[in-house]
């Protein structure tokens, strides 16, 4: 074990912690834009540096292993200061337009602004005006509101494996991008949408939630994906009975927060007014809604009058696995099989 | 049987400045005076002195020619090879007493210095390996092979040699840290990616002594347990991957390179890998992620490189300078290295010496000498009898050294403590007509543009202290400017990510440490003392020299000058944008500035 002091506090951790664990089980909060455990740990965005005794320089809490007698201090002036003029960096290159902002009350700029009282920017001067990526359906990528803390590309590289977007340019024309700055249209972008969940700022905004509500007026409902056999957990931000946003439970065991395009994106279905509902049964050529006690029947004087070698059954994707192992014992109970599975969503 | 050797430079200055013609010419003049088997051409590698070039010696004589064009070379085989007269015209003046001087250990550029890592540069042919061993080469690394690896470390740590990229890291500290870290596979690495504005050291090494940088890696592997090796080296410097190349084909021809080393079982690969011109891939684990195939961005350190490296493996990397000083310590000794130096910079340093003085080029001189030594004896004072004002050192990462300080003794701790730092030894001299806003406002420029754009403090950080120059330099200045400046270059400094960032505003703190009346004089004034930047000149003609050619009038873009022809003119200061077009244009410096 590695024993460190914190703000004054001993705190004792296992070798390779980070400072920044070593603090959050002292209950100390360091602020941090770029972290994720889940992640490689790349200090980029500098809002978790505390002064550790000893060290010229102010630290990055976040990938810094504690070290055996470190002294760390996370609340000094120094530390104040250099947190205050980054955030005043930052927004001398963001759009000051909270008020109509999707992430609003749910942004970390805003929150760190808010918890530093960075109020305005002092510096003038250029900002990046890039122009909005709305090519694809299901979100908006707007880089002016980017802070280039990298979360979205290590997560695109790291967790899905895909590698859509990388950073390009150096210096202030740094900009994360799909290979030569394409739409994400025409990238691998498989639209997860994983960035949009890990994104701390409005840069990348689901278009389902666009204007549907602020985060303190939404429910989260924990559900699982009506989609395919993985039983992925998901949260649904609902509103007045309405979904308008989705993201992976991360407490779920099965998909620990990652969703894919169809669970993320794919659940307008659920309200919409072309929703089949009920049973159809086609009568004198039409299809006209009935009661599920009349389709079953229907359905059950049909197999019986069906000689099992003409018999074959087609199962769903979406059912889950004890529903297809049910639905293949009852046709082979009838005597065919003959069953087969479409394997797609 | 050869009577005399002719050794004409081929560095890459002296190749730009025709080196290739007047070897062609030379070889065409011998062989019509059926000379050709009496006198050899080498071209060797940088002389250093690249102003003087194409430099052209001729041996056992040393009769020192510089300058010396294609059209010139019938005249030195006629007059100098056949009848022996010197050719007079064609030697190197002294800009102080104008006297003509001969031979080349004469001339105060090259007596002052202590040629230890150039030792072979310009002397040998680069692409030669038997030149190299002649003159010791290898040496070094037979007296290794001999050792056990902490023998070769301890040698190194006891001759007190610091890194020469720029942090001065003691060398055998580092490769014990890398000959400690447990693992099955080590990686050497040379950083040649060399960056710097202005610095050329590296590529002269290279170019001029590729074996000793070779020979140095090896020597390296050996100590911390690697058999390979990759010397990363920027895709500008062709001359010197080519030579590179020949070096290690010729290496691995003589059994000092690949496997088996000398029969000792050793062995050692050598790879080569062209960097695509970031400046940030001078910073190593920037450089390590460029070789990996990755973007050129540093890394959070720990782990450090010797813990978890190229591809993680334990790595060790070098300096091409560094590098190029191990032979030498392996040959002749710590205790004899460390006697050239100061308590805690041993060795010599090679700077690349610029701006305003007379000398421009490339210097080798012992550590502890004084700046002054460095600026006025082989540099040869400031051009045109103007007033030295300071040397930028180290580059867009150094700082700016005045004038009350040029006795400050040039090594690692001093020039920290000064506020600028050894950096990779770029020295760019300044006049009394360099403004030092406008200078960090150019050094903050190239940082800016050259940041990785991965932390926020460098990559925002160094725009807005450049876009606040910038402003001070159009004369938009506000009093907060100074103040606000110094609070973000101290926060830049103290929580950017790697180098790049956390040295960017030296320029900036130490043109303010130094030069803070001439911030104010653009701020408070609107005034540049230096009369250097544009918007804040206004420009007047001085009637006694005024010769009434009308010229100014005719590049004039705002028609504010006005006057007859034969008649002195004169400037409306109400319609003159300071454009400074007049001025470039007069021929009689009758336009002036105030």
């Amino acid at each position: 074990m590695i024993s460190l002091t914190i703000n004054g506090q001993k705190v004792e951790v296992e070798p390779g912690t980070t400072i920044l664990q070593a603090a959050e089980k002292l209950g100390v909060f360091i602020p941090s834009f770029c972290y994720d455990p889940d992640l490689t740990l790349v200090g980029a965005c500098r809002m978790c540096v505390v002064e550790v005794e000893r060290a010229r320089n102010l630290i990055a809490s976040c990938c810094t292993p504690a070290g055996e007698g470190m002294v760390v201090h996370t609340d000094t002036e120094r530390v104040h200061e250099a947190r205050r003029a980054n955030l005043n960096l930052l927004l001398a290159n963001h759009p000051l337009d909270c008020l109509t902002c999707e992430k609003t009350g749910n942004c970390r700029l805003q929150d760190y602004c808010y918890l530093y009282g960075i109020s305005e920017t002092d510096f003038s001067g250029e900002r990046k005006d890039y122009g909005f990526d709305d090519s694809n359906p299901f979100f908006i990528r707007d880089m002016n509101k980017c802070i280039l803390c990298g979360l979205c590309v290590r997560t695109c590289h790291e967790i899905n494996g895909v590698g859509a977007v990388g950073f390009m340019n150096r210096g202030f024309d740094t900009k994360v991008s799909a290979a030569f700055d394409d739409p994400l249209e025409d990238s691998p972008c498989v639209f997860c949408g994983m960035c949009v969940d890990v994104c701390p700022v409005g840069a990348l905004v689901p278009k389902q939630s666009v204007g549907k509500g602020r985060p303190w007026e939404l429910a989260t409902v924990k559900t699982v994906c009506p989609y395919c056999g993985t039983g992925c957990g998901l949260e649904l931000s609902v509103k007045d009975n309405e979904i308008v946003g989705v993201k992976g439970d991360t407490s779920s065991p099965v998909n620990r927060g990652q969703t894919c395009v169809k669970g993320r994106f794919g659940l307008g279905f659920l309200q919409s007014p072309e929703r089949l509902t009920s049973p159809l049964i086609r009568k004198n050529g039409e299809l006209v809604e009935s009661s599920w006690e009349e389709a079953l029947n229907l359905v059950a004087q049909k197999l019986r009058r069906t000689r099992s070698t003409e018999l074959a059954g087609l199962a769903s994707a979406r059912a889950t696995n004890e529903e297809n192992y049910l639905f293949q014992k009852l046709l082979r109970t009838l005597g065919t099989n003959n069953i087969d599975h479409c394997a797609r969503l | 049987m050869y009577e005399r050797h002719i050794l004409i430079c081929a560095g890459t200055g002296c190749i730009s400045s025709g080196t290739i013609s007047v070897k062609d010419a030379l070889e065409n003049e011998l062989k019509k005076h059926n000379l050709q088997d009496k006198v050899r051409i080498i071209l060797s590698g940088c002389h250093g002195f690249c102003e003087k070039g194409p430099i052209f010696i001729v041996y056992p004589e040393d009769i020192f020619y510089c300058e010396v064009q294609a059209e010139d070379v019938p005249e030195l085989v006629e007059e100098y090879l056949i009848k022996g007269n010197v050719v007079e015209r064609l030697l190197y003046k002294d800009p102080t007493t104008d006297m003509a001087i001969t031979s080349h250990d004469e001339i105060p550029f090259y007596s002052r210095q202590k040629r230890q890592v150039l030792r072979n540069c310009g002397v040998i042919d680069p692409e030669s390996i038997d030149e190299y061993i002649i003159r010791g080469g290898y040496v070094g690394l037979e007296n290794a092979l001999k050792m056990d690896r902490m023998g070769i470390i301890n040698e190194v740590k006891s001759s007190g040699l610091r890194g020469r990229g720029g942090a001065g890291f003691p060398t055998g500290m580092k490769w014990e840290f890398a000959y400690r870290s447990p693992g099955d596979k080590k990686y050497v690495v040379c950083n040649a990616d060399e960056g710097d504005p202005g610095a050329f050291m590296d590529r002269s090494v290279l170019e001029g002594d590729p074996h000793a940088v070779l020979e140095g890696l090896i020597i390296a592997g050996l100590a911390i347990g690697s058999d390979e090796a990759y010397i990363y080296v920027r895709a500008e410097y062709p001359l010197a991957i080519q030579r590179l190349k020949t070096a290690i084909t010729q290496a691995e021809e003589y059994g000092v390179l690949g496997e088996n080393i000398l029969n000792s079982g050793a062995n050692f690969k050598i790879n080569i890998k062209e960097g695509a011109g970031a400046f940030v891939c001078g910073e190593e684990t920037a450089l390590l992620a460029s070789i990996e195939g990755e973007r050129g961005m540093p890394r959070p350190r720990p782990p450090f490189p010797a813990v978890k490296g190229l591809w993680e493996k334990p790595t060790c990397i070098n300096n091409v300078e560094t590098l190029a000083n191990i032979p030498l310590i392996l040959r002749k000794g710590a205790a004899w290295y460390s006697t050239v130096g100061t308590e805690s910079s041993k060795g010599t340093k090679i700077f690349a010496l610029t701006g305003k003085v007379n000398n421009t080029g490339l210097c080798e001189v012992p550590m502890g000498i004084s700046l002054r030594e460095i600026v006025f004896d082989i540099g040869g004072g400031i051009r045109d009898g103007k007033k030295y004002k300071a040397v930028q050192i180290g580059g867009p990462s150094g700082g700016c050294i005045p004038e009350d300080l040029l006795d400050l003794p040039v090594d690692f701790d001093s020039l920290t403590a000064a506020g600028a730092m050894m950096g990779s030894g770029g020295m760019v001299v300044m006049d009394e007509d360099t403004c030092m806003v406008d200078l960090a406002r150019y050094f903050l420029s190239f940082t800016q543009s050259e940041s990785c754009g991965k932390c926020t403090p460098c990559r925002e950080g160094t725009k807005r202290m450049l876009e606040i120059l910038q402003r001070i330099t159009k004369g938009k200045g506000e009093p907060e400017d100074i103040p606000r400046l110094e609070q973000l270059a101290a926060a830049v400094k103290d929580s950017s990510l790697c180098g790049l960032g956390q040295t960017a505003p030296n320029p900036v703190l130490t043109t303010l440490r130094y030069f803070r009346d001439e911030y104010e004089a653009h701020i408070f004034d609107r005034r540049c003392p230096a009369g250097v930047c544009k918007e804040l000149l206004s420009y007047y003609i001085d009637s006694e020299l005024c010769t009434g050619c009308r010229a100014c009038v005719r590049v004039c873009p705002t028609d504010a000058i006005s006057g007859e022809r034969k008649e002195p003119h004169t400037i409306d200061e109400t319609k003159c944008i300071s454009c400074g077009a007049c001025f470039d244009r007069c021929r009689f410096d009758a336009v002036k500035t105030k």
